[in-house]
């Protein structure tokens, strides 16, 4: 079994959902970035996503875009994330990789899936990669065991959710709304409505990610879901700190609100 | 009997891919809404009713047939090859683009959505999506990077003045790539409502497809025109590539006949030594942007590089698929042309034929130059003048020191 499908047992016994942390590789710094991934699998986190850093983020919203913007400039280039990848995965958590897919394809899709794996990565998202067009990622995530996430959407036909979801290893991330990454004031209704539809087709475990903005959502989601994918809150806080160890403190706190909140009823 | 579309839906791959280029990179969330424009498409080009629409629209609207003007006295310039120009720049709205719009337009209103958006460069894409908007009573919404608002402000004004809303992106380098990301990222949040028309040849499938076939009256006429006028077909047809829409129009209906040669001329800018260029056929690489897989000027890192072209219609890191696969197969050939040479270009075809090009237009106006030269005087060369120098008037009075 997966390291992934570990943590997602783990939490079902303890009757709470995974809490999932994204932050951008190379943000605020190099270094800074593996500081405060380590902070928050101290602190109640049990996955992290480590975004590659790309030009073109259509998929986010003003705030990773910020911080998307600092990681480049940073310098932060596929060596760099490999090199946080064992960084943080010395933790003996499990980490993901999350990223567009011009970077892998350019850098090598098998040397992108041999280099995770040798630095302890456990798993990639592909939010651009449609599993239409997937063939050669999956023989290469295949020899490499790293496990592979896609994400869906609420407007993902049942034939859509199906074709995805087959090609899918580690946990399905289900896209909470129509849009772009950032914070907002509530839930999206159909963020239930797509997990249930999700679970017709696949036994893998389902996190939801996009808007996830505070403990009291997390604890809504965690309702339905197998896990909660919160990014852009950590970013947020991170741009309101004059420094590194006030960031790390802050983020420490948040992740700590964000773990209470998980819980099932 | 096949319909006026579907004759120009000939060279097809249903998939979306050229070759190894094309396809479909983009978020699950917008895949329903690609499957739903393609299957649309592909009901309205069997569609009567559909088709009479466009041509009626084309003819009574856009004012097709654009003419086919010979071009005696530029033609001394191009080595004395007999030069004919394919005027779409005397299209309503003065550029090719508004084949495109007004095919994707109809589209909209046929899946009963009510809101378009689009990017533009250099404005052109932008005012005929808002015309049309106007014309069929749509919400609009045209991005644009904010340094393009700059250099032209007169179709910013324009696109105001025909009721459209124009957002300019600050994000990025702030011109066209950037103002299809924005364009994106309001598409997947209001895809249910919104049609994004998609300017360029480029993009995830259909769009390359779609863009192609509505654009592709342009070459249909040019080779009737030539036939009528020459009595065979044109040595050479000639265009400038940008994301490579009006190239593919012109070159589509001509991919059949081998004798033909087709010639691209993209804006190599300060030069492609110098990197400060936007010809990405010539020199980028295979890689994925905007949702397909092309050539584009990007690192190792996959990471998109900055564009630099006089043009902004051109000042794009990426180009269609299709082009792509048309370089590889060696079907076409695609030339770079600096700023100095394009602006030399439009002085040459403004003084020569009393025809102010679009800067982009003036790419393959320099490109032609040579290529008459090279191919002699029994050559018969058909260029797309794709756009009017209008909204470049600016530009090139600063460029000239007139002003």
């Amino acid at each position: 079994m997966s390291s992934i499908h570990q943590v997602f047992d783990k939490a079902k016994s303890e009757n709470r959902a995974v809490l999932i942390a994204y932050l951008p590789a190379g943000f605020p710094t190099i270094d800074g970035s593996i500081a405060i991934m380590q902070e928050m699998l101290n602190s109640g986190v049990d996955l992290v996503e480590i975004g590659v850093p790309y030009s073109d983020p259509l998929m986010d919203g003003p705030i990773i875009q910020q911080a998307v913007d600092v990681a480049l400039h940073n310098k932060t280039g596929i060596n760099e994330v490999m090199h946080i990848v064992k960084e943080v995965s010395k933790s003996g958590k499990p980490v993901l990789t999350m990223s567009y897919w011009s970077p892998i394809e350019k850098w090598g899709i098998d040397k992108f899936a041999q280099q995770m794996n040798q630095s302890g990565g456990v798993g990639v998202i592909t939010p651009d990669l449609p599993p239409d067009e997937s063939e050669a990622w999956i023989t290469a995530t295949d020899e490499n065991k790293i496990d592979r996430v896609f994400v869906v959407a609420p407007s993902s036909s049942d034939e859509r959710l199906k074709l995805v979801t087959n090609k899918v290893t580690g946990f399905v991330y289900a896209a909470s709304l129509m849009g772009v990454t950032g914070t907002r004031s509530e839930v999206s209704n159909r963020a239930e409505e797509l997990v249930n539809r999700v679970r017709k087709h696949t036994q893998l475990p389902i996190a939801v990610g996009l808007g996830v903005s505070n403990s009291e959502q997390a604890h809504e989601v965690a309702q339905f879901a197998d896990g909660v994918i919160v990014g852009s809150a950590f970013v947020n806080v991170i741009l309101e700190q004059p420094n590194l160890k006030d960031s790390i403190a802050a983020v420490a706190q948040l992740c700590k609100d964000f773990a209470r909140g998980v819980h099932k009823d | 009997m096949t319909t006026f579309l579907q004759d120009l839906h000939k060279i097809d791959d249903q998939t979306g891919h050229f070759g190894q280029f094309g396809g479909r990179f983009v978020p699950e969330a917008l895949i329903s809404a690609l499957d739903q424009l393609e299957a649309e498409y592909l009901k309205a080009v069997i569609d009567p009713k559909f088709n009479e629409d466009f041509q009626n629209l084309l003819k009574d609207y856009v004012g097709r047939p654009s003419p086919l003007t010979e071009a005696k006295n530029f033609s001394k310039h191009a080595g004395g090859a007999r030069v004919f120009l394919k005027r779409e720049d005397l299209n309503h709205t003065g550029s090719h683009k508004i084949n495109n719009v007004i095919g994707q337009a109809l589209l909209t209103v046929r899946m009963g959505k009510k809101r378009i958006i689009a990017e533009t460069g250099a404005g052109q894409h932008g005012v005929a999506t808002a015309t049309a908007a106007a014309l069929f009573g749509l919400e609009c919404i045209i991005y644009m990077g904010e340094e393009d608002t700059v250099r032209q402000s007169l179709n910013v004004a324009r696109m105001k003045l025909l009721g459209a809303t124009v957002v300019p992106v600050t994000s990025g380098t702030k011109t066209l790539k950037d103002a299809i990301n924005e364009a994106m990222r309001d598409w997947v949040t209001n895809v249910e409502t919104t049609h994004y028309l998609l300017g360029t040849v480029a993009g995830p499938h259909p769009f390359p497809t779609i863009g192609r076939n509505f654009h592709s009256i342009i070459g249909v006429e040019a080779r009737q025109q030539i036939l009528e006028k020459t009595g065979k077909l044109p040595t050479a047809v000639t265009a400038c590539v940008g994301g490579g829409s009006n190239a593919i129009g012109l070159f589509h209906p001509f991919i059949l006949d081998k004798d033909v040669q087709l010639h691209g001329y993209e804006a190599a800018g300060d030069g492609i030594e110098t990197g400060r260029h936007a010809a990405t056929l010539s020199g980028g690489t295979i890689g994925i942007l905007h949702g397909t897989r092309s050539y584009v000027l990007q690192d190792e890192n996959g990471q998109t590089l900055p564009s630099h072209s006089i043009s902004a219609g051109l000042d794009y890191p990426g180009v269609g698929p299709e082009h792509a696969w048309l370089k590889d197969s060696g079907r076409a050939f695609y030339h770079p042309i600096t700023d100095t040479e394009a602006m030399d270009g439009f002085s040459l075809l403004s003084q020569t034929e009393g025809i102010i090009p679009a800067i982009e237009t003036a790419h393959a106006i320099a490109g032609t130059v040579k290529l008459g030269k090279e191919l002699g005087k029994d050559a018969v060369i058909v260029i797309n003048c794709s756009g009017r120098g209008d909204k470049d008037v600016e530009t090139a009075a600063k460029w000239f020191k007139l002003t």
